[in-house]
């Protein structure tokens, strides 16, 4: 069996042993016998820092696929309610065409739908090489179960060594039943992606809230199956000299819905600010209520929501579910824009684990100094009205 | 009518770190909790206990032995029967791995008219084996509901959650769904019920209860993605302070954004 083995007699100080798993997994018992329990995920950590030859990894591969069968990148096509190509699509596409130059691979794209736009050139010079078309009535709604039904004839007829699809709702939902149906690896929410010379896919992706990386391969197995979120890669310069095949797929026989579609509708612009991905927090440096416009402006040109600090609550310049610190909301934007914020303790615990701060503020000695990635010195009066105009004028460019 | 509530029992704290310098892992050894996500699945189930008459509620749960205290605090929040599924066999399962073992578990016990699960947990945070599960179950599934609307004997009509625009569907029983944050307000473990289910037993599945009685199906053996290594994330923290003039600030903030591609 695969796995971890645990040889004891390498083994000399027993209390350690049971820290070196991150996963708590290495049970030592009063008698001082060793145990792997079910909550190893094999990461080799102990393999690695434990004393030389008390762990020992075991790999038997029982089958394995064979590679050469498997060729090529495959990227799921997806669409947005308006009929448009979802913009992931171009960004999986641009790191497909990377990856495929580096093995010698083709790049196709799977689009699955009704009335499906053709907009080939584009595709092409965007770096898809292929592209296969289910274009259908029974395939206007997403159902799960009927989606994987295509893809899996797709898979199985064109045989691509990697599929890459959208880490989008619909993505997340499709891509572990491909994975299931075809047996294989799927990892979600890749951040980087490489490929080796022999077609393995490199795959990296935060585990564990984002304090440990994973380096996941999907070794014995193909096709190999990553999802990637929304703007973690980007689209290739466009290459108009490209060119390509677009390909309409006849459907597979007896392809049914697994559900009745009853309706589709828009939702309602993001209210919390924990589930914003973009925050422009307000803080003591505004004078007074009125001036909040600004911030909020620049919360309306960056698609964010606007926040702020306890003291503005307290004023009642905003609602209480815009505040945020330990009183307040967490928040883990993507991006937080902290204006005339001083940084207290209690407001840095609700945000510190924002992924890029960056703030406002006219004291070179503010607390926020030090949480931000970048702090801008000045006065939030003439910056932030710079900057809208640097926005405005990018626009019109 | 029954239904089957897929939970898990994860780390009290996602707050794993390495040590860059030693690689030794830093991490705290205390608590496990139920994912949170699942109390959402639970509580879904029981407004439908609520609702309709003759409703079987069971909660399953794959882990360590000591997982059974999820499963414990399943019947103080109004579960009626709990299972554990657990076995060294099934140590270092992915997602593939874990969604098998789960479908043979439910053959095993038989197929429910609805299975619930959280949207992800907190641990992996990949939401995929709600979904491995329907498709090895062969079920049709919709994934990050938001709201039942209305559900009888034979169907549910669900929203769910597609970014930008959601989409109201129709399913059949049996089927799968998992449930978002946003679908209902879970309700707090009873102590009467702590009491009362003191002694309620709880059925323990092991790999020889299975139907498929091949060993290579679980566990690592049967699971086709490896953990090469696990490291430290890079931190951009640069905190870097900039002066100058309100233009040159603004453009500095401006590069930042468009390289973020949030311009």
């Amino acid at each position: 069996m695969a796995g971890i083995y645990i040889h004891p007699e390498n083994i000399s100080d027993f209390e350690k042993v049971k820290n070196l798993c991150p996963f708590g997994a290495i049970e030592v018992s009063p008698d001082g016998t060793i145990q792997i329990n079910s909550g190893c995920r094999v990461c080799k950590v102990c393999v690695k820092n434990g004393e030389p030859g008390a762990f020992e990894y075991r790999e038997d591969v029982i089958s394995a696929t064979d590679k050469s069968e498997w060729q090529g990148i495959a990227v799921l096509g997806e669409f947005l309610p308006s009929g448009e190509y979802h913009p992931v699509v171009f960004e999986l596409l641009g790191k497909a065409r990377e990856l495929a130059d580096k093995v010698g691979f083709r790049v196709s794209l799977v689009l699955i739908g009704n009335e499906i736009p053709a907009v080939p050139d584009r595709l092409w010079s965007q770096g898809a090489d292929q592209v296969f078309v289910y274009d259908a009535p029974l395939l206007k709604f997403f159902d799960a179960r009927l989606y994987a039904d295509v893809v899996e004839d797709f898979a199985l007829k064109q045989k691509p060594s990697v599929i890459l699809v959208g880490g989008t709702p619909a993505g997340r939902s499709l891509a572990p039943r491909i994975a299931a149906r075809l047996h294989t690896g799927l990892t979600a929410d890749c951040t980087e992606l490489d490929i080796q010379p022999n077609s393995d896919l490199d795959q990296i992706r935060p585990a564990f809230g984002g304090n440990i990386m994973a380096h996941i391969r999907t070794p014995y197995h193909r096709p190999q199956l990553a999802t990637v979120r929304y703007k973690i890669f980007s689209p290739v310069q466009p290459d108009d000299s490209r060119n390509g095949e677009w390909t309409y797929c006849d459907l597979p026989e007896g392809l049914f819905a697994s559900m009745k579609h009853i309706a589709s509708n828009e939702k309602q612009k993001v209210q919390n600010i924990e589930d914003s991905d973009i925050l422009i927090v307000a803080g003591r440096g505004f004078k007074k209520k009125e001036d909040l416009i600004l911030a909020r402006q620049l919360a309306d040109e960056l698609g964010g929501e606007l926040a702020c600090t306890r003291p503005l609550i307290e004023a009642g310049w905003l609602e209480p579910r815009r505040q945020v610190g330990l009183s307040g909301r967490t928040v883990k934007p993507r991006l937080l824009i902290a204006c005339g914020v001083s940084g207290s303790v209690q407001f840095a615990a609700g945000m510190k684990s924002s992924e890029m701060i960056l703030s406002i503020n006219n004291d070179p000695h503010a607390a926020i100094n030090q949480i931000a990635n970048y702090s801008f010195i000045g006065d939030l009066y003439q910056i932030i009205p710079a900057l809208l105009n640097f926005i405005k004028n990018g626009r019109e460019k | 009518m029954n239904i089957i509530v897929c939970i898990k029992q994860v780390p009290g704290t996602t707050q794993v770190e390495i040590d860059e310098k030693t690689g030794v892992m830093k991490r705290d050894t205390g608590s496990a909790k139920m994912n949170p996500y699942d109390l959402y699945a639970i509580e879904t189930a029981l407004r439908i206990k609520e609702k309709l008459i003759d409703v079987q509620t069971t909660a399953i749960t794959m882990g360590p032995p000591q997982s059974e205290a999820v499963l414990r605090e399943a019947y103080m929040l109004g579960i009626d029967h709990g299972i554990l599924l657990t076995d060294r066999k099934f140590g270092g399962a992915d997602c593939l791995a874990t969604a098998y073992t789960l479908s043979q578990a439910i053959l095993k016990i038989g197929l429910p008219d609805l299975i619930i699960c959280g949207k992800q947990t907190t641990d992996g945070d990949t939401a995929q084996v709600g979904s491995e599960l329907a498709e090895f179950l062969g079920l049709p599934h919709i994934a990050c509901v938001l709201k039942i609307n209305s559900i009888t004997n034979q169907s549910l009509e669900g929203i769910m959650d597609l970014g930008d625009f959601t989409q109201t569907v129709e399913l059949t029983f049996p089927c799968l769904i998992t449930v978002d944050k946003d679908i209902c307000e879970p309700r707090l473990p009873s102590y009467r019920k702590k009491i009362a289910t003191r002694d309620r037993p709880i059925q323990t599945l092991t790999f020889s209860d299975l139907p498929d009685q091949n060993p290579v199906h679980y566990g690592l053996d049967g699971s086709a993605t490896r953990v090469m290594r696990v490291f430290p994330p890079v931190h951009h923290k640069q905190n870097q302070i900039l002066e100058g003039t309100p233009d040159t600030l603004a453009s500095e903030i401006s590069k930042i954004l468009i390289k973020m591609k949030v311009l």
